[in-house]
C-alpha cells in the first residue's frame, strides 16, 4: 500500500502529468454528465460515431500541421449536427447513416495518415489514446472547452431533462427541443475531441456510455443519476491513471477497466438489494 | 376573425408521411369552451390531438391554434419515455414549469409552488420522491395529468385522462376539470367516457377517419350516429 502511495507521489510530482489529470477529470466530468442524457435519448451511437470523425479530424490535422484540436472541434461539431439531422429523419436508417459516417472517416483518416506520416507513435496515440501526448495548448483548449461545456450544462439542466424524457411535450409546450438536442451533440462533440486525447478515439465512447449506465443500475432520479454518474467518472478516471502509471498500461483502456468494474460492482448491489 | 376564436380548423386533414388519417376537419372553438373528442380506435383522435398543439402540420386546409405554446398544456395517450428512465414523480411534474422559465436556467419560488400545488390536486403529492417509473398505471396518468395542469394557463388538451384511473379518481378528474374550467381554462380531451361527455362538453367532436360531426351535446344525441355511439349509456 505504502508502495502504491509513493507511486502516487512521485507521479504527482511531474507538472506534465498533473497538468493531463486536471484535463482527464474535466473530460470524464463532462463525458459523463452529457452521458445521461445520450443513452436515454438512444444517442450513445452518435457518440461512437463521432469518435471515428474525430480520428479522421486529428489525421488531417497531424497532415495539415495544424493545432489538433482547432481542428477537429469544428469538423466533429459539423459532423455531430449531420448525424443528428440524419437520426431524426426516419427515412433514413438512423443507425446505418452513423455507421457510414463514421467509417467512411475512419477510412479518410487512415488514407491520410498512410499517405503522410505513416503509423508511428502519433497515430497510436490516436487510436488508443496517450494522457502524455498532450501539449501545453492542447491542456489549455481543452480546459477551457471543458469548463465551457460544464457550465452549459448547469445552464440547461432543467432543458437537458425535459428534452430527454418526453421530447414531444417539450415541443407542444414551446419549448426549442431542437435547438436543446443540437446543443447537447454540439458539447458532445467538444468532449468527445478533447477526451480522444486521451483515451483514443476506440474507447472515447465508453466514457460517455459506462458512468450513466452504472449509475442507473442503482439510483432512480434524474439528479442523483447525474451526479452519480459525474462521480462514479472521476473515481474511474483518477483510478484508472494511476494503475496505468503502475503498470505501465496504457491510460485510456485502464479507465476503461475501471469503468468496466464499476459497472459490475453497481450491478451486483443492485441484485443484493433486488433480493434482500 | 372573432377574438375570442381560439381554434380554428378548415377543411384540415393530418396523417403520417403524406397519408391522411383524419379528414374533412372543420370546427372552431372559442375561450372556455369544452370539446369531447369522440369515436373508435384508430379514428384520428390522437392524430388531430398532435395536430392541436403543433406537433404535425396540416396535410391540406388551414389549422389555426390561437394561443402562445408556452401556455399549453398537455397530456399523451402514451408516455414517450422509456422503461427504467430515471425521474423522481417532482422532477416530472416541474418540468411542466419549464416552458414558462424562459431564457432563465433554473426553476423559481414560484414555480416549485405551482408544481406542489398541482401535485397535490391530483393526490400525488406523497409521492413527489418517489421513480416515476415505479408507479402504477393510474399514478403515472395522474403524475402526468400535474405536469399538465403545470403548464397549462389558457388551454388544456388531454388524451384519454381517465383511462387507468379507477372510479373515485375519474370523479374528482372530472369535478377539477369543471374548477378549471370556471377558472377560465379551455379543454379539449379524447374521451370514450361518453356518459360524462354529455354531461359536461360543450362541444362534442366525432370522428371516423374524417370528421362525422361537430356541435352540441344535444344534437349529438339527436344524431343516429350519436344514438348508435351513446346507446349504451341511454340503456342503463
Ligand atoms: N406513428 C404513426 N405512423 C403511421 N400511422 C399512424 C401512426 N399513429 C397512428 N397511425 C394511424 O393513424 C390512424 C389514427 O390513429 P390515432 O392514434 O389518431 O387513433 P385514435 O383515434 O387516437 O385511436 P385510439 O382510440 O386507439 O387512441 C390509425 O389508423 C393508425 O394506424
Ligand atoms: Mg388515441
Amino acid at each position: 500500500m505504502t508502495e502504491i502511495l509513493q507511486m502516487i507521489k512521485e507521479m504527482l510530482g511531474y507538472q506534465f502529468i498533473v497538468r493531463s489529470l486536471i484535463v482527464g477529470v474535466l473530460v470524464a466530468l463532462c463525458a459523463a454528465l452529457l452521458g445521461v442524457s445520450l443513452v436515454l435519448k438512444r444517442y450513445s451511437m452518435i457518440g461512437d460515431g463521432l469518435s471515428h470523425v474525430g480520428f479522421g479530424a486529428l489525421a488531417l490535422s497531424a497532415a495539415l500541421n495544424a493545432e489538433p484540436l482547432t481542428v477537429s472541434i469544428p469538423i466533429v461539431m459539423a459532423a455531430a449536427f449531420l448525424l443528428l439531422r440524419l437520426s431524426e429523419n426516419s427515412k433514413i436508417k438512423g443507425d446505418a447513416a452513423i455507421a457510414l459516417i463514421s467509417t467512411g472517416a475512419l477510412a479518410v483518416g487512415v488514407v491520410i495518415i498512410s499517405q503522410t506520416t505513416g503509423m508511428n507513435t502519433d497515430v497510436n496515440n490516436y487510436m488508443f489514446g496517450s494522457i502524455l501526448a498532450m501539449t501545453g495548448t492542447d491542456v489549455k483548449i481543452s480546459v477551457f472547452f471543458t469548463i465551457a461545456v460544464l457550465v452549459l450544462f448547469v445552464v440547461f439542466y432543467n432543458k437537458i431533462f425535459a428534452v430527454t424524457f418526453d421530447e414531444n411535450y417539450a415541443r407542444a409546450t414551446g419549448v426549442h427541443a431542437g435547438l436543446y438536442n443540437t446543443i447537447i451533440a454540439l458539447l458532445t462533440s467538444v468532449v468527445i475531441v478533447v477526451g480522444m486525447r486521451m483515451t483514443g478515439a476506440l474507447l472515447i465512447s465508453s466514457l460517455i456510455i459506462f458512468p450513466a449506465l452504472t449509475s442507473m443500475r442503482l439510483c432512480r432520479k434524474w439528479l442523483t443519476v447525474t451526479i452519480c454518474s459525474a462521480v462514479v467518472s472521476v473515481v474511474c478516471f483518477a483510478s484508472g491513471v494511476v494503475c496505468s502509471y503502475i503498470f505501465a498500461a496504457p491510460t485510456g483502456a485502464s479507465v476503461v477497466i475501471a469503468n468496466i468494474i464499476m459497472f459490475g460492482l453497481f450491478s451486483l448491489v443492485a441484485r443484493v438489494r433486488k433480493a434482500g | 376573425m372573432n377574438l375570442n376564436e381560439l381554434v380554428n380548423m378548415k377543411d384540415a386533414s393530418f396523417g403520417y408521411e403524406g397519408k391522411p388519417a383524419v379528414t374533412e376537419l372543420n370546427f372552431s372553438l372559442k375561450k372556455g369552451d369544452y370539446l369531447f373528442i369522440v369515436g373508435e380506435n384508430g379514428g384520428g383522435k390522437s392524430t388531430l390531438v398532435g395536430g392541436l398543439l403543433g406537433l404535425r402540420k396540416p396535410l391540406s386546409g388551414a389549422a389555426h391554434v390561437h394561443v402562445k405554446k408556452n401556455r399549453v398544456g398537455y397530456l399523451p395517450q402514451q408516455t414517450a419515455a422509456q422503461k427504467d428512465f430515471p425521474a423522481s414523480v417532482y422532477e416530472v411534474v416541474i418540468s411542466g414549469r419549464l416552458p414558462k422559465t424562459g431564457l432563465m436556467p433554473f426553476y423559481r419560488k414560484k414555480d416549485k409552488a405551482a408544481a406542489l400545488q398541482n401535485m397535490e390536486k391530483l393526490n400525488v403529492a406523497d409521492l413527489r420522491k418517489k421513480c416515476f417509473r415505479e408507479l402504477s398505471g393510474g399514478q403515472q396518468r395522474r403524475v402526468l395529468l400535474a405536469r399538465a395542469l403545470c403548464s397549462a394557463d389558457e388551454l388544456l388538451v388531454l388524451d384519454e385522462p381517465a383511462a387507468g384511473l379507477d372510479p373515485e379518481s375519474t370523479r374528482e378528474l372530472y369535478l377539477l376539470l369543471e374548477r378549471l374550467r370556471g377558472d377560465g381554462l379551455t379543454l379539449i380531451m379524447v374521451s370514450h367516457d361518453t356518459a360524462n361527455a354529455l354531461r359536461y362538453a360543450t362541444h362534442i367532436l366525432h370522428l371516423g377517419g374524417r370528421q362525422e360531426f361537430f356541435g352540441s351535446p344535444a344534437d349529438y344525441a339527436a344524431t343516429e350516429l350519436g344514438h348508435r355511439y351513446l346507446g349504451n349509456c341511454f340503456d342503463d
